[in-house]
């Protein structure tokens, strides 16, 4: 059914969809609609659940730990300093091999004090053993988290959907609700082979030597590159059902059939704006490819490197930032290519920290100064005031 | 009051602790008082490591190995998922130790007593950070020795009273045992199982390890803490009605004290200034227990 909601809201209504069992969370903005909506329908008793309102987002995290562990769906949102204040959990998720789902809306760091969109809360968690896939519009938000918990049960892995703070958190648009049954089909109960039992007293996350605990690691990175084999059909069978599709990568050529001379790799909601600007530079006679990176983890390398591999130039556009780095993106896709011997001239882009919008005429810029003469630098700053 | 203990034992022989370690008595108890339809959560303590690595396990009840500072809540979340699958029956049970209780676990334990969350959670005290080579805690008493407390400057602060916060929250049923006395211990434990909501019970557990005393003396140090009434047995009902649950003559603290070489370096002066808490608490306890 179509509806206009809210990004926020979008999420409320695919864990309902799902059929979570256990929600824990603690109230951050942008985050807090999501769990707000979540309350009421637990209240009302629309969701069948318990919703478990912690003090703390670390313990958000390590009661779903507790209630995935005893084998029932579960899940939690969160921000900026709430996922900073879960790290040493996102670690422990993904080692006790829990596939709980976590919306977690983009908010930059302070200091200073700040709400608004920045990546770099999310990508400082990439070491901990969660997918994180990024979302470009409303209706990306509802379809991923059902395709997260069918994704994460099946590799036993945690799955992270990430969005924009406010540029798609509260912002409403028209999105297809799917119906109940079909999600029921696409997403059948969870059926856990471990899970805490007195009957079948087992122990669970105990000490690991060093004789056992380098394949606890290996398989966790098995399981990550499983869901990049297996997530092509998991999306096929959701686009079959749902007619829609979110491939981990997205190339969306200026002229189909064609290589353009420049390729510009977005991630999250300014990819958007950004197929806007191709339109319009297109019709000016400037011509881009848009790849759009949806999963950072796993990243998706091989195919970074035979979509990105054929072009002279690559832009990259980074709302975020590794202090003493530079874009986070950058550098990973800077590192896919490496091993390649003709391999693209990268332009790392920052911009849009903190919630500064990036706009179509910064992208403009942006690609302009890709395609002139400037020379690549560690970082191209985007927007900088004098 | 004698009680029946049921012969069964749940906790394995060959866990790994040092031999007269009063945590693994007071598991054994608790077991046996709570028979074997149990999820424990185990919070970093020394019993992440009494109860054996991967792939074995010293219990005959499943266990949740956890985070140092998630005993209140990883808890919370167990019994949550029971409570949607029907399963009234099973208890959820943190067992956790001082450190993961007066101190990085408070704020979790606090949510969850807050929410009232239907768990037991049990605080093994050996009063200091044991499992990581004694270090000062919030439950290491005045002028005790720790690592990070040296005897020319130990500890210069009081235990803080773990008893006294639970009873603030107003949960159903909170009790302080001791190893030494095990019926009083047991009726405790089977007491809170009937009893729905935070239950919190504190059990005084010696470490001959880090407490420098001899192993055998273990359960003696821990019936005279009782009797000294440094440590008294008693439970709190709904954080008003306090119950002592063991009167005692009251002995002079001179020989817990003297006995124990982390308290060698203390004066008279220092035993005396010791002597006037235990018997202000005492009496402070006496007048709560008469409301």
């Amino acid at each position: 059914m179509k509806k206009v909601i809210e990004g926020s809201h979008a999420v409320s209504h695919a864990v309902a969809l799902a059929k979570v069992k256990v929600i824990s969370a603690y109230p951050i903005t942008p985050q807090t609609h999501i769990v707000e909506m979540l309350a009421e329908l637990v209240a009302s008793g629309e969701l069948d659940a318990r919703y478990i309102r912690v003090e703390s987002e670390h313990s958000a995290m390590a009661a779903v730990i507790g209630s995935a562990s005893a084998g029932v769906r579960s899940f939690t949102a969160s921000s900026s300093h709430g996922l900073a204040l879960m790290h040493e959990m996102l670690h422990w998720t993904a080692g006790a091999r829990l596939p709980i789902v976590m919306a977690e809306v983009n908010r930059a760091l302070g200091a200073p004090w700040n709400i608004w969109a920045d990546q770099t809360d999310s990508l400082a968690q990439r070491d901990t053993g969660w997918l994180q896939f990024y979302c470009e519009d409303v209706q990306e938000v509802l379809d991923s988290i059902i395709l997260a918990y069918r994704l994460a049960e099946q590799i036993s892995l945690p799955v992270m959907v990430v969005f924009d703070a406010f540029f798609l958190s509260h912002t409403y648009e028209q999105v297809d609700v799917p119906e109940q049954a079909q999600v029921d089909s696409f997403l059948p109960p969870w059926q856990p082979a471990d899970f805490l039992d007195p009957l079948n007293p087992r122990a669970f996350n105990q000490m690991a030597s060093p004789e056992f605990y380098m394949e606890f690691r290996y398989k966790i990175q098995q399981a990550m590159e499983q869901a990049l084999e297996i997530y092509p059909q998991i999306d096929a069978e959701f686009n079959a059902m749902f007619g829609r599709s979110y491939p981990l990568v997205e190339l969306c050529p200026a002229i189909a059939g064609e290589t353009a001379p420049l390729a510009l790799v977005t991630s999250g909601s300014m990819t958007g704006t950004a197929r806007v600007t191709q339109r319009e530079l297109r019709a000016q006679g400037i011509l881009f490819d848009l790849i759009k990176v949806r999963s950072f983890r796993p990243f998706p390398t091989q195919q970074i490197r035979d979509l990105l591999g054929n072009y002279s130039k690559v832009a990259v556009i980074d709302r975020n930032i590794s202090l003493g780095s530079g874009g986070i993106f950058a550098n990973e896709i800077a590192g896919a290519l490496s091993s390649m011997e003709q391999r693209p001239t990268v332009y790392p882009f920052v911009a849009g920290l903190g919630g500064r919008d990036v706009t179509q005429t910064s992208i403009t810029e942006m690609i302009q100064r890709a395609l002139g003469s400037t020379p690549p630098e560690d970082i191209l700053w985007s927007g900088l005031k004098a | 009051m004698p009680i029946e203990l049921p012969a069964k034992e749940s906790v394995y022989p060959g866990h790994l602790a040092c031999p007269g370690c009063g945590a693994v008595i007071a598991m054994r108890f608790v077991l046996k008082g709570l028979g074997e339809k149990v999820i424990m959560a185990i919070p970093a303590c020394c019993w992440s490591i009494i109860a054996g690595p991967f792939p074995f396990t010293a219990l005959k009840v499943p266990i949740l190995h956890t985070a140092f500072e998630t005993g209140g809540a990883v808890a919370s979340g167990i019994r949550a998922a029971l409570d949607v699958k029907g399963d009234e029956e099973t208890q959820v049970v943190t067992w956790a130790g001082d450190g993961g209780t007066f101190d990085i676990g408070l704020q979790a334990l606090s949510g969850a007593a807050e929410r009232n969350e239907n768990i037991l959670y049990i605080c093994y005290d050996n009063e200091a950070y044991m499992n990581t080579g004694v270090q000062s805690s919030g439950a290491t008493p005045l002028g005790s020795w720790t690592t990070t407390t040296p005897s020319n400057m130990p500890k210069q602060t009081r235990k803080k009273d773990i008893m006294q916060i639970m009873a603030a929250h107003r949960i159903p049923y909170a009790a302080t045992a001791s190893i030494a006395y095990p019926e009083d211990l047991v009726r405790k434990i089977q007491k809170a199982a009937g009893i729905k909501g935070t239950r919190f019970i504190h059990i005084y557990a010696p470490c001959p390890t880090g407490w420098k005393v001899p192993s055998e003396i273990s359960v003696r140090l821990a019936r005279l803490v009782v009797q000294t009434r440094i440590f008294p047995l008693y439970e709190v009902e709904d954080g008003i009605r306090y119950n002592i649950t063991e009167d005692t003559v009251g002995y002079l603290i001179d020989e817990y004290y003297k006995s124990q070489g982390r308290f060698k370096h203390l004066k008279r002066e220092q035993l005396d200034q010791i002597q006037d808490q235990v018997d202000q608490q005492w009496q402070r306890l006496k007048s709560l227990s008469k409301l």
